[in-house]
């Protein structure tokens, strides 16, 4: 009888919780996506003259026009682009420290992660300064582009701007899973290959990055999906044509308030994040099966 | 142990400066005795005199530090219940709905939670937007966390001690009480710190759920960038780096002695 008790003492408190501020609201989306929109935004009431008012007509307008489409391939576009730049440029360095002396890789590690402590719009605001027109880095790439006989271009507000901030935001979270997987690879493996005529490079293609997989398969879980949804880079550091999913669903809200559509915008990216999380567990079992 | 090769360090240190020189940046041009951030004029302090007599961004601050400490202390409690709910009773349904709204996109918990706000709470209760639903929305998405941390560190542990506690008559709540609890109490910790650290830098959930009343840092620094960039946003930044640094080293030192006390 205790131990019964005692289950939904624990249990009860955080499932409700999430009941209700979690899967109710999910609930409450989905139904807005098939209701109209109301007079002055928001919603239409849900029932008038004695009728349920519900449609599909945002599913329609969805697929009636291209540019929406359009603009979720684009968001899948800049989250693939990121997440191979952050893997480009995680990887030296998670391998530099899971190689180097064991005392020393907690503060490596540290060091790696400490800038992501900081407030995540301030992450983006320095890239403002950086790539702004009057900054260094802008003037030079400016006197370089006029010498070639090329015209001068804004860095920032552009697409290269938010592809920057993107990365930089989300770059430890790439980090992180590729130290811990490169940090548990037996050493003993590279001396047998190293033994058997294997070169540094064939080291490496055979041996240690298959092994890493893993990692970067979670990484890139980790990198992507934020990824994907992200509407505050680019609505600080894009341009007016860089809008993303994100950007396109909190206007609905925010903006143009049309919450149906903004609804059905929601589940589609739930949609979409749902096939890809998915896609990589599916990945990662096979990955370990294959290595295990 | 196989040495580096030079380009290993050179990407690896490569990195590293991608990940330092944009703050540096930051702290930099908040010391500059000039309105734009481009060429160093001279040392100044004061933006950061600006930064101190303005009362919409103290209202701000104060106004973060109260959703941070509420959120993260009801997210602790509800999520250390979680972690050990699961751990202890094999559940189905909780483990998902703890961890899903971390895995999210946050701008998907953020719409819901606003169209939830206005649909149900605002006509049904008559609650405008506010502190309150900053802080309910806050303590949905730090729950996940602490019931990893919780989770984990119950996995780590050898489950004969809480046979030996029950085999010498301990009640359920004494086993929790004396023996459970002072164990799993560093990742509760880490996990409290976790959900404020989560909770004071907040931004896309934030905007969501706060209404138009209320003003929290991050959405007033947001409100800054894009308005009206000051030096102002740098020396609030500095200041903000500078307290979290703070809270990390006196976390690691907490963090240190919780671990000693309990022998783990």
């Amino acid at each position: 009888m205790n131990s019964r008790l005692g289950r939904w003492v624990v249990s009860l408190p955080p499932t409700l919780f999430l009941l209700l501020f979690f899967v109710a609201p999910s609930l409450i989306m989905v139904v807005a996506s098939f209701r109209f929109p109301g007079e002055y935004g928001g919603l239409a009431p849900l029932v008038e003259h004695g009728q349920w008012q519900l449609t599909l007509e945002t599913y329609r307008f969805f697929f009636s026009d291209f540019i929406y489409a359009e603009i979720f391939i684009k968001s899948f576009g800049v989250a693939l682009a990121t997440t191979l730049i952050c893997i480009l440029l995680a990887y030296p360095l998670a391998w530099l420290i899971a190689r180097s002396p064991k005392r020393h890789q907690d503060v490596m590690v540290l060091l790696a992660v400490l800038p992501f402590a900081s407030n995540f719009l301030i992450r983006v605001y320095a890239w403002m300064i950086i790539l702004g027109p009057q900054a260094a880095l802008a003037r030079a790439t400016n006197s370089l582009l006029a010498v070639l006989g090329f015209e001068p271009v804004t860095l920032l507000f552009s697409p290269f701007a938010v592809l920057v901030g993107m990365v930089y935001v989300h770059l430890p979270f790439m980090i992180l899973p590729l130290y811990t997987n490169l940090a548990k690879h037996d050493p003993a493996l590279l001396d047998a290959a190293q033994d058997l005529g294997a070169n540094a490079w064939q080291r490496f293609w055979k041996v240690t990055w298959p092994l890493s997989l893993p990692g970067i398969y979670s990484g890139s879980v980790l990198v992507f999906i934020p990824v994907l949804g992200m509407f505050a880079i680019p609505d600080i550091l894009g341009g007016t044509g860089d809008i993303l999913i994100g950007n396109l669903i909190k206007e609905q809200f925010l903006g143009t308030r049309d919450w149906p559509f903004g609804a059905t915008l929601s589940l589609m990216l739930t949609l979409a994040v749902l096939v890809l999380a998915g896609l990589a567990a599916w990945l990662a079992r096979r990955g370990v099966g294959r290595h295990a | 142990m196989r040495r580096n090769p030079l380009w290993l360090w050179v990407a690896a240190l490569t990195a590293y400066a991608f990940l330092y020189l944009p703050l540096l940046i930051v702290v930099l041009y908040s010391f500059n005795d000039s309105r734009l951030n481009a060429e160093w004029v001279g040392f100044t302090l004061h933006w950061y005199s600006e930064l101190f007599n303005d009362t919409g961004m103290l209202a701000a601050a104060r106004n973060s530090l109260l959703i941070a400490v509420t959120a993260s202390l009801a997210a602790t409690v509800l999520g250390t219940l979680a972690g050990l709910a699961i751990h202890r009773y094999k559940l189905r349904i909780l483990p998902v709905l703890a961890v899903t709204p971390v895995a999210m996109p946050e701008v998907l918990l953020g719409v819901s939670l606003l169209l939830f706000f206005n649909l149900v709470f605002r006509p049904w209760l008559g609650l405008e937007l506010g502190l309150w639903s900053v802080i309910v929305a806050h303590i949905t998405f730090c729950i996940g966390f602490v019931t990893i941390v919780v989770r984990v560190s119950l996995l780590g542990m050898d489950e004969s001690i809480f046979e030996a506690a029950r085999d010498l008559g301990a009640t359920p709540w004494q086993t929790f009480r004396l023996v459970t609890f002072p164990l799993i109490l560093p990742a509760v910790m880490a996990g409290a710190l976790m959900s404020f650290a989560l909770s004071l830098d907040d931004f896309v959930i934030t905007f969501f759920t706060a209404g138009v009343g209320v003003s929290t840092l991050p959405l007033e620094i947001y409100s800054m960038i894009k308005i009206a960039v000051t030096p102002e946003v740098n020396a609030v930044s500095t200041v903000l780096m500078a307290l979290t640094l703070g809270m990390i080293v006196l976390a690691s030192r907490i963090h240190g002695k919780a671990f000693k006390s309990t022998g783990a």
